[in-house]
C-alpha cells in the first residue's frame, strides 16, 4: 500500500514537471479554465440579479452548493484522465501493456496525469465557496471543517466512480460513450443549485441512483443549520458525503469485473 | 465557383458520418436543457419581480439553444490547425483558389452539418415532450428560418476568423478558450440575453454574438416582432460583412508573414 503510495507520487512528479515545460501554455490555459467555469457562476449572479432569491434560497447559499461542487469535480478531473481517455486504450490494444506491470491497474491509469490547469475550476470554486461563507457569517468549527473537507472527499469519489463506471463499459462498447456526460457535467451543473428546487423524479434519481444529493445538498443544510424542506435529520446530513465513497467502492467492484472480461482489441 | 460548391458538400458529407456521436450528444443536450429548463421554472416560480419575458418564452428560448449549440462558432477546425503546424499549409497557398473563399465553405459546412444532425430530432422531442411551443406565428416562422441562415454566415465569419488567428498563435487553445467564454455568454447560451441586468442590455443587443442565438430565438419566441426582421438581418449581415473585410485583410497579412514551419 505504502509502495503503491510512493509509486503514484512519482507519477504525479513525472506530470508535474511535463506540464511545466510550457509555462506560458499552462498559465494560459489555467487561467482559460478559470475563465470558462467562472462563466457559469456569472450566469447565476445575473439570475439572481433579476429575480433576488430562488424559493427560500439566496445567493450567498447557493454559492456554497455551487463552491462545494465544482471544487470536488476539480478534484476528480484533475486525476482521471487516465480513465477518461481509456476507451482509446482499448481501441489500439494498449491496455495489454498495462496488464503486463506488477502493479494494478487503477494504480497505472490514476497516475497517468495529474491535470494541473484544473486549478482554475478549483479555485474559481473555492472564491464562490468563501464569498458565500463570509457574507453569510457560518459559525466555523472543527467539526464543520472537517464537514467540508469530508463533502470534498466524497465528492470528488462520487465522479471518480462515475469516470471509472465510463472506463469500464469500454471493455464491453470500445468506443467510449459520451452519455456519462450527462451525469458528470450535468451533475456538477444540477447540483449548483439546492436539489429541492427539481422535479420530484429527477431529485430522486440524482439521490438514489446517483447520489449526489448526499455530496452536496445534505452536507451544506448542515453547514447552513438549516431546517432541509424535503425533511431529512441532522445525523443524516453529516454522515451523506461517505455514500460518494460507497458509490466509488462500488465502482470499482464493476472495474474488476471489466478487466476479467477484457479481450485485446488491435494487431 | 463549383470548386467551392464541392469542397462545401465533401465536408459536409464527412461529418455527416458521425451518426453515433450525434446520438450521445443528443442524450446530453436533452438531459442540460431539461436541467435548465427546471432551473429557470423554479426562479419564475419563486420570485414576485417582474421579468422582461415571460416562462414560456424563456422555455421556446432553452431548447433552441440545445438544438442550435453546434452552431457556435467555438471550435477550431483541427485539420487547419495541423497544416499549420506541420507546415503543409504552404500547399493551401498553392492551390489556384482564393483561400478565405475556400477556408469560408469548409467552415460553412463544419458548422452546418453537426447543427442539422443534431437540431432535428433534439427540437422534435422537446415540441412533442419537453413543452416546448411552436413559433408564434407564421410570420415568426419565416423570420427565424431567414435570420437562422444569415446566423450560420455569422458564425461562419466569426469561426474563420478564429481559424486565421492560428497563423500567429499556432496553438491557438487560448484564443478558443475566450472566444468560447465570450460566445457562450453574449450569444444568450448561459442566460437569455434579456434577462440580463438592464444598463447591459443595448451593449449585448449591438454585440456580433446576439445575432448568433439571441435575436433569432426571440423572433421565434414573438418577444420581438417579426416585422422587425429586416433590422435583426441587418445587424447579423453587417456583422458577417465587417468580419469577413477584416478576416480577410488579416489573412493577407499572415500569408506575408507566415512562417512554414517544418522542413
Amino acid at each position: 500500500m505504502l509502495d503503491a503510495l510512493r509509486l503514484y507520487g512519482r507519477y504525479v512528479g513525472v506530470s508535474f514537471r511535463s506540464q511545466m515545460q510550457y509555462r506560458t501554455s499552462f498559465i494560459m490555459l489555467t487561467l482559460g479554465h478559470f475563465l470558462m467555469t467562472g462563466l457559469e457562476f456569472l450566469g447565476v449572479w445575473v439570475l439572481f440579479e433579476r429575480f433576488k432569491n430562488l424559493g427560500q434560497w439566496q445567493l450567498e447559499e447557493v454559492c456554497l452548493f455551487y463552491g462545494l461542487i465544482n471544487m470536488a469535480f476539480a478534484l476528480t478531473d484533475a486525476t482521471s484522465r487516465g480513465f477518461d481517455m481509456f476507451s482509446s486504450l482499448v481501441k489500439a490494444g494498449d491496455f495489454d501493456r498495462l496488464l503486463l506491470r506488477p502493479r494494478s491497474t487503477v494504480l497505472q491509469l490514476a497516475g497517468q496525469e495529474f491535470t494541473l490547469r484544473r486549478i482554475g475550476r478549483f479555485s474559481q470554486g473555492l472564491i464562490v465557496f468563501a464569498y458565500g461563507a463570509q457574507t453569510l457569517g457560518i459559525d466555523w468549527s472543527i467539526a464543520k471543517v472537517g464537514l467540508v473537507m469530508l463533502t470534498l472527499a466524497g465528492g470528488a469519489s462520487l465522479f471518480y466512480g462515475l469516470i471509472v463506471l465510463q472506463a469500464t463499459m469500454a471493455f464491453w462498447t470500445t468506443e467510449s460513450l459520451e452519455v456519462m456526460n450527462t451525469v458528470t457535467y450535468g451533475g456538477v451543473q444540477t447540483a449548483q443549485y439546492p436539489i429541492d428546487i427539481y422535479r420530484t423524479w429527477f431529485r430522486r434519481f440524482f439521490t438514489y441512483i446517483i447520489p449526489l444529493a448526499c455530496i452536496s445538498y445534505y452536507p451544506s443544510l448542515a453547514l447552513l443549520e438549516k431546517e432541509d424542506p424535503l425533511g431529512s435529520s441532522g445525523t443524516f446530513q453529516w454522515l451523506s458525503p461517505c455514500i460518494g465513497i460507497i458509490f466509488l467502492a462500488l465502482c470499482m467492484q464493476a472495474w474488476k469485473v471489466g478487466v476479467r472480461h477484457y479481450r485485446s482489441t488491435g494487431s | 465557383m463549383s470548386a467551392y460548391w464541392a469542397i462545401f458538400s465533401a465536408r459536409l458529407r464527412m461529418l455527416l458520418q458521425y451518426r453515433a456521436a450525434a446520438l450521445a450528444g443528443l442524450s446530453t443536450q436533452l438531459f442540460w436543457g431539461l436541467i435548465r429548463v427546471m432551473a429557470f421554472e423554479a426562479f419564475y416560480r419563486s420570485s414576485a419581480a417582474v421579468v422582461p419575458m415571460p416562462v414560456e418564452q424563456v422555455v421556446d428560448y432553452i431548447w433552441l439553444g440545445q438544438a442550435f449549440l453546434m452552431l457556435l462558432p467555438i471550435r477550431l477546425d483541427s485539420e487547419i490547425r495541423a497544416m499549420v503546424r506541420s507546415g503543409t499549409i504552404a500547399y493551401e497557398l498553392v492551390r489556384p483558389l482564393d483561400l478565405y473563399n475556400f477556408w469560408y465553405m469548409r467552415t460553412v459546412a463544419s458548422c452546418l452539418a453537426p447543427t442539422t444532425l443534431r437540431c432535428v430530432p433534439l427540437l422534435l422531442l422537446a415540441l412533442l415532450l419537453f413543452g416546448m411551443r411552436l413559433p408564434s406565428s407564421p410570420a415568426a416562422a419565416t423570420a427565424f428560418a431567414l435570420t437562422m441562415v444569415s446566423a450560420l454566415l455569422l458564425a461562419a465569419a466569426i469561426s474563420n476568423l478564429l481559424n486565421i488567428t492560428l497563423m500567429w498563435t499556432v496553438a491557438g487553445e487560448g484564443t478558443a478558450g475566450i472566444m468560447q467564454v465570450a460566445t457562450f455568454l453574449f450569444c444568450g447560451m448561459i442566460v437569455p440575453l434579456p434577462l440580463f441586468p438592464d444598463w447591459m442590455q443595448p451593449l449585448l443587443n449591438y454585440s456580433p454574438f446576439a445575432g448568433l442565438m439571441d435575436l433569432p430565438f426571440r423572433l421565434y419566441t414573438g418577444h420581438i416582432s417579426s416585422d422587425q426582421v429586416t433590422t435583426v438581418l441587418a445587424r447579423q449581415l453587417g456583422w458577417t460583412f465587417a468580419l469577413v473585410i477584416f478576416s480577410r485583410w488579416l489573412l493577407a497579412r499572415g500569408t506575408r508573414v507566415l512562417v512554414a514551419q517544418g522542413g
